[in-house]
């Protein structure tokens, strides 16, 4: 349970932070100006997330590397492999664009309108990361499996794969873009609107470059945490060959079978695809905001 | 960054709350009870628990196991072999593949000659059987059924589970036996199993939930399993083939137990520990021990010998064999295993 609620927020969200704090320190020329409690804070900061973070992923590009090359190679040049990789990703980057669109209008409803049941909906957002995974897919197998009563049969498809990955990282744009359109002004859209600013150019132009850092953040969180999903998986996709296995099931493959270099180079991969992803989406938000 | 106040908090207090479990199960992990009795770190793969919660209870009765207090975990065994291998506290351990012993023994945290004695380390056998859907309404009768065009199977994934092993080899030994011998003929039953496989889920408890909410029409399972859903109440029923192979689950105290452990492992050879576990459904490995098993086909006669029993010492040559001739990864250069070659071409078929 708490790790479920602690893990994917805890590993992900330290991976997009860092990048960006100190490059505003740069910019400002300033070279050391902590006081003595900024000083234990940033300490305890870096201890805490090298033991967390920085220490085991070392550990595990280390691993990898034993190998050279050459282990990359072999890993990659698995047609089971490289197929699991491809479904993992395409399957995780359709789910973080609809989590982008939908996400943003969960947010946009629970922020700005008004209705019955709001803060239920508010709670009930949360529930996906409550949820230990492993519940969610028996969840999710017996309302979209054989004995659905939607009368859907997705289970051990790719859309179940879809929508195990939708379910778990639904929170993520959520949770990021509400804050900040709770901050925003209505005041601002109100002017442009007199100003003879059309609903599409306020949205083009004030809403989306204020929102955008929040969505991309949230973007980010829900694509790393997709590509690492397992719990919620086992069940519903069948982890079919080439069908619906996912990069994760692999890994355990490996591992299963003793194999920890290969296992740590499937892992490095990954975590390379998420740092592209994520940097990609950094440029993007900044660009949309440099619009406003 | 995103973190509210409020989840900063939690955050906090969730933190405090998993160090301070951690220092709980440091001192706990010293062997002795607070009353000055001995505690066993009993592990375990997942299905033998029910079973343990009463052998364990009457073991602490008899004069051996006076004042010994048992600390359980129970998990896929592959993990549960790994955790120990990693330092996890263990004085018996009880998994379901020899491999994950062997890996013990690597390590030396078991010593090379556990499986030397009267009954080879072997503490519980169960036999590969074919689950289907309440009343067997596609009258399932053996392994040639379950490949027909259209029935779909579930069954562990052989990667991730390491138990999912056990029912491709009684697979692969009936069609060998059934074709004379002839493996290319046995190969091409694994592709047609492959073919007709809905789901793999990740384990042995995976594909019985999968199975239970509906997904296939056949679950290849291990017959203590099957026993076990039926006396929690599953509606499903199961045949054994006439051709299985015997599923024997391996024990061991490792070399640093308390000696009381061995004490448990001695015990678990008496007819009294034995016919617990045929309560749940194992086949005892002590010759004599019998009685009424709930869930089983027939109560009375719970284990009926099927025609031809494979062993994987007899017929495949022991498990390190086994595992290199079916289930090699392909990774080094090495040829791939049979069942990972044949898992490849169906998928691609599948495509």
């Amino acid at each position: 349970m708490s790790s479920a609620l602690l893990g994917p927020p805890a590993d992900t969200v330290e991976e997009t932070s860092p990048g960006r704090t100190p490059r505003r320190r740069r910019r400002a020329g300033a070279r050391n100006t902590l006081t003595p409690g900024a000083g234990l804070g940033l300490g305890i900061a870096m201890i805490w997330f090298s033991l967390l973070v920085l220490i085991p992923l070392i550990a595990i590009i280390v691993t990898a590397g034993e190998g050279g090359w050459d282990a990359y190679f072999q890993v990659l040049r698995s047609d089971q492999t490289w197929a699991a990789v491809q479904l993992t990703v395409t399957q995780s980057a359709i789910v973080t664009v609809i989590n982008v669109v939908v996400g943003t209008i969960i947010a946009w409803v629970l922020v700005r309108d008004q209705f019955p049941g709001k803060s239920l909906l508010n709670i009930i957002i949360d529930v996906p990361f409550a949820l230990p995974t492993i519940v969610a897919g028996l969840v999710l197998l017996s309302l979209y499996g054989p004995q659905s009563p939607l009368g859907l049969e997705w289970a051990n498809t790719e859309r179940a794969v879809m929508l195990a990955l939708a379910f778990v990282t639904l929170p993520f744009v959520v949770r990021t873009v509400q804050p900040v359109l709770e901050e925003l002004d209505a005041d601002v859209e109100e002017a442009a609107a007199s100003l003879g600013a059309s609903r599409g150019t306020v949205v083009r132009r004030i809403i989306l470059p204020s929102l955008a850092p929040a969505i991309a953040a949230g973007a980010a969180l829900s694509f790393a945490r997709a590509i690492s999903e397992y719990g919620s998986l086992v069940l519903l996709s069948g982890n079919l060959p080439f069908r619906t296995e996912v990069v994760s099931v692999r890994v355990l493959t490996f591992i299963e079978n003793g194999n920890t270099q290969s296992a740590a180079a499937l892992a490095s991969v990954m975590l390379a695809v998420a740092l592209v992803v994520i940097v990609g989406l950094d440029i993007a938000q900044r660009r949309v905001s440099n619009r406003g | 960054m995103m973190l509210t106040p409020k989840a900063f908090r939690g955050l906090t207090a969730v933190s405090v709350a998993s160090l301070l479990a951690l220092t709980a199960c440091s001192t706990n992990s010293e062997g002795a009870t607070a009353d000055g009795g001995v505690s066993i770190d009993l592990i375990a793969y997942s299905t033998p628990e029910t079973a343990y919660n009463q052998i364990t209870k009457d073991f602490a009765e008899t004069d051996e196991g006076e004042g010994v207090e048992f600390s359980t975990s129970y998990g896929p065994s592959g993990d549960q072999s790994r955790a120990v291998e990693g330092g996890q506290a263990a004085d018996y351990v009880n998994f379901s593949l020899e491999g994950d012993v062997t890996r013990l023994v690597d390590a030396g945290l078991v010593a090379d000659d556990w499986n030397t004695g009267e009954h080879a380390g072997i503490v519980a056998d169960s036999v590969v059987v074919i689950v289907t859907r309440p009343g067997n309404p596609l009258d399932i009768q053996g392994w040639e059924d379950i490949v027909e065009p259209g029935v779909e199977i579930v069954s562990p994934n052989p990667g991730s589970s390491g138990g999912a092993r056990w029912n491709l080899l009684a697979a692969y030994g009936h069609a060998l036996e059934a074709n004379g011998g002839d493996e290319e003929a046995a190969r091409q039953y694994l592709v047609d199993f492959f073919t007709n496989a809905v789901a793999l889920p990740g384990s042995a408890r995976d594909a019985l939930t999968s199975f239970t909410s509906g997904v296939g029409d056949v679950l290849i399972s291990y017959e203590n399993e099957a026993i076990l859903a039926r006396q929690n109440g599953e509606e499903l029923d199961y045949i054994v083939p006439d051709e299985t192979l015997l599923i024997e689950t391996p024990a061991a105290v490792t070399t640093d137990a308390e000696p009381e452990a061995q004490a448990f492992l001695d015990y678990l050879y008496t007819d009294e520990a034995q016919a617990s576990f045929l309560t749940y459904g194992y086949r005892p490995v002590v010759e004599g021990v019998t009685g009424e098993v709930e869930g089983a086909n027939d109560p009375a006669d719970p284990f009926p010998a099927p025609k031809v029993l494979f062993t994987i010492a007899e017929d495949f040559g022991g498990w390190p064999a086994a595992a290199e001739k079916f289930f090699a990864d392909g990774e080094d250069g090495e040829p791939l295993g049979l069942v990972a070659e044949v898992q490849q071409e169906t998928g691609k078929l599948g495509e």
